[in-house]
């Protein structure tokens, strides 16, 4: 996985005004957005934003409501793809090629750039069949399936939870539970990114600690990118942070990006600023 | 002068009792309903008591119609109705569940959505004789000419399709029920299917799920219950049906395994033989098919109701 090509750092934002970053020797970006604009019709919702997200590390995107923060987001995954009449330009490259293009496949992709949504999502189904159903997809044998169950499970905390019940339905399973059940099930595909979308909005404060917890836990093996609008979440859990805005047209930027410490401490824009300090947003 | 609150007063009154008045009315128009609901029934029930007493439930085992020797059974009626209906289902079924995943699923065709949803409201509009006059003429040739011979050709070894086509009968009746009732599956259908909550959906698509494999094991396997609904209901329209199956059914009083053969239903025979039922026993007996016909369709109907409510109710509790 070479990079060398595009050791774009992480503060390419402003790079008029920035001084040039100093590359790292051991950076990996695993994921790069470059400029990329997109339009839901004539709407522009996202202009020229650009990221470099590292592998195996935590980065928060962070924002008032309306900035485009989940829209960005769901363009790693081409989850805007449901959503007619929205067009995308630019470039998000994954391992070197760019999600955005016509010819991505689109399934592949999705197995690989894997996403944890705002509200726990689970199946109608039972525990084993929520975690079981990528894998089932995928024609795994039914050891293979077992066993990557049983991995998930333990990945998300879950399995000394409900090992005794996994034929029960998961829709039992308490708030904070369904989240991370939602987290095994798209653990269970393997994928190299996880996307989340404000995962922990719709939990109560134990079950989202166990949430960043796992986070923590789980950056030794996963790229992730979480849409965050809890700033002490982002300042907590994440190793670098994108601030993002609307622009005059509504259109959501990426004001700032960096280390997360740099962000809440040494914030740059006077924007970014007045949005962590609690002046605005 | 008389003092403004008076005024105010006497403005009121006439306003208090004007409420009144119209509360009345409105009870009494919701209640009127439930009275000739009631009354219906009895009335129904009265004529058809010559008949009950007379054969009971033997009535429905019985396929003997022999208006000479005044005995009548409605089993062959019944053959009648369900297996016109059974067919009207089978062809209707999958593809009304298609359209409607068509309608509900396939983001892309938002330009052609609203013209397709008209049609098909056109259609469930269109008056039953109209399609039984276009069965009659059109499609029972059609049937005899060119359908029941290649089904006798290819598949011709199965008792369904021996005996030699007329055009009419059971099939060509079951194909014209499942036009008539393909509007409401669809339509139901397409609403429960865009009940299933978007989260489930995108959960499944951001696996890597393709479309038909998210439709296949989120989509429908949620939906389940409210399909059945649409189907009982469809069914509820196909048992009662009456003018355009009379017109392609052959009108026959035989019970055959044959699809080809002429049949009668429930309600084909009581519109063909209203005006010449003489006697307490023959019109006994037409009320009888009657209150059977009301009795099926009333439970169908209901039963349709309760799945359809149970899960749009589930639906918006964990949407």
């Amino acid at each position: 996985m070479a990079v060398n090509g595009r050791m774009t750092a992480w503060t390419t934002m402003q790079t008029e005004v920035a001084p040039p970053p100093v590359p790292e020797p051991n950076i990996e970006i695993k994921l790069d957005a470059r400029k990329v604009n997109f339009f839901y019709g004539d709407f522009q919702a996202l202009h020229d934003a650009s990221l470099s997200v590292q592998a195996r590390k935590i980065t928060a995107l962070i924002g008032p409501s309306g900035c485009g923060k989940t829209t960005f987001l769901r363009m790693f995954n081409r989850m805007y793809d449901l959503v007619p009449g929205t067009r995308a330009t630019g470039e998000v490259l994954i391992d070197g090629h760019n999600v955005l293009s016509p010819e991505t496949d689109v399934i592949n992709l999705r197995r690989q750039v894997g996403m944890l949504f705002q509200r726990a999502n689970p199946f109608p189904k039972s525990i084993f069949d929520n975690v079981a159903y990528g894998p089932h997809m995928l024609g795994w044998s039914k050891q293979r399936i077992n066993e990557v169950v049983e991995e998930s499970l333990k990945d998300t905390g879950l399995w000394n939870e409900v090992k005794d019940r996994l034929r029960r339905s998961a829709l039992n399973l308490s708030g904070g539970q369904q989240q991370r059940l939602c987290l095994a099930r798209a653990l269970a595909v393997k994928p190299e990114v996880v996307l989340m979308d404000e995962p922990a909005s719709a939990l109560d404060p134990i079950a989202t600690l166990r949430i960043e917890e796992l986070m923590q836990e789980l950056k030794e093996r996963y790229t992730i990118v979480i849409v965050t609008h809890n700033m002490q979440q982002a300042a907590r859990a994440s190793d670098f942070t994108a601030f993002m805005l609307m622009n005059q047209k509504r259109a959501g930027e990426v004001i700032e990006f960096g280390p997360t410490d740099d962000i809440f401490n040494r914030p740059k824009d006077s924007r970014t600023e007045d949005y962590i300090t609690g002046r605005f947003g | 002068m008389v003092p403004t609150p008076l005024v105010a007063a006497s403005h009121q009154r006439p306003l208090v009792s004007g409420d009144r008045v119209f509360s009345v009315i409105a009870y009494g128009a919701a209640a009127l309903i439930m009275l000739i609901a009631v009354i219906f029934i009895i009335a129904l029930f009265i004529p058809a008591l010559p008949a009950i007493t007379k054969f009971g439930l033997g009535f429905f085992t019985s396929r003997t119609w022999d208006p000479v020797r005044n005995q009548f059974g409605a089993l062959t009626a019944i053959y009648g109705t369900l297996v016109t209906s059974a067919i009207a289902l089978l062809i209707a079924f999958p593809i009304g569940l298609g359209a409607a995943l068509f309608l509900a699923e396939d983001a892309r065709l938002s330009l052609v959505r609203g013209p397709l949803s008209f049609l098909i409201e056109l259609l469930a509009g269109i008056p039953s004789v109209v399609i039984g006059l276009w069965a009659f003429f059109i499609l029972t040739p059609l049937m005899r000419d060119k359908v029941d011979p290649f089904l006798q050709h290819t598949v011709g070894f199965l008792a369904l399709f021996k005996g030699t086509p007329t055009g009419y009968g059971f099939l060509t009746a079951g194909l014209v029920l499942a036009i008539m009732v393909l509007p409401i599956m669809i339509a139901l259908s397409r609403d429960v299917i865009r009940a299933v909550p978007r989260e489930l959906r995108e959960a499944s698509l951001a696996l890597g799920a393709t479309n038909a494999e998210t439709i296949w094991s989120v989509i429908l396997p949620y939906a389940r219950v409210g399909i059945t609904g649409a189907v009982l209901l469809s069914l509820g329209r196909a048992l009662g049906e009456t003018i355009a199956v009379t017109m392609v059914i052959g009108n026959t009083m035989q019970i055959s395994a044959s699809l080809f053969a002429s049949g009668y239903t429930l309600p084909s025979v009581i519109a063909n033989e209203f005006t010449e039922a003489t006697g307490n026993v023959y019109l006994g007996s037409l009320f009888y098919l009657g209150v059977v016909l009301v009795l099926i369709t009333i439970v169908v109907n209901v039963l349709a109701r309760l799945l359809i409510w149970r899960f749009s109710g589930s639906a918006r509790a964990s949407a």
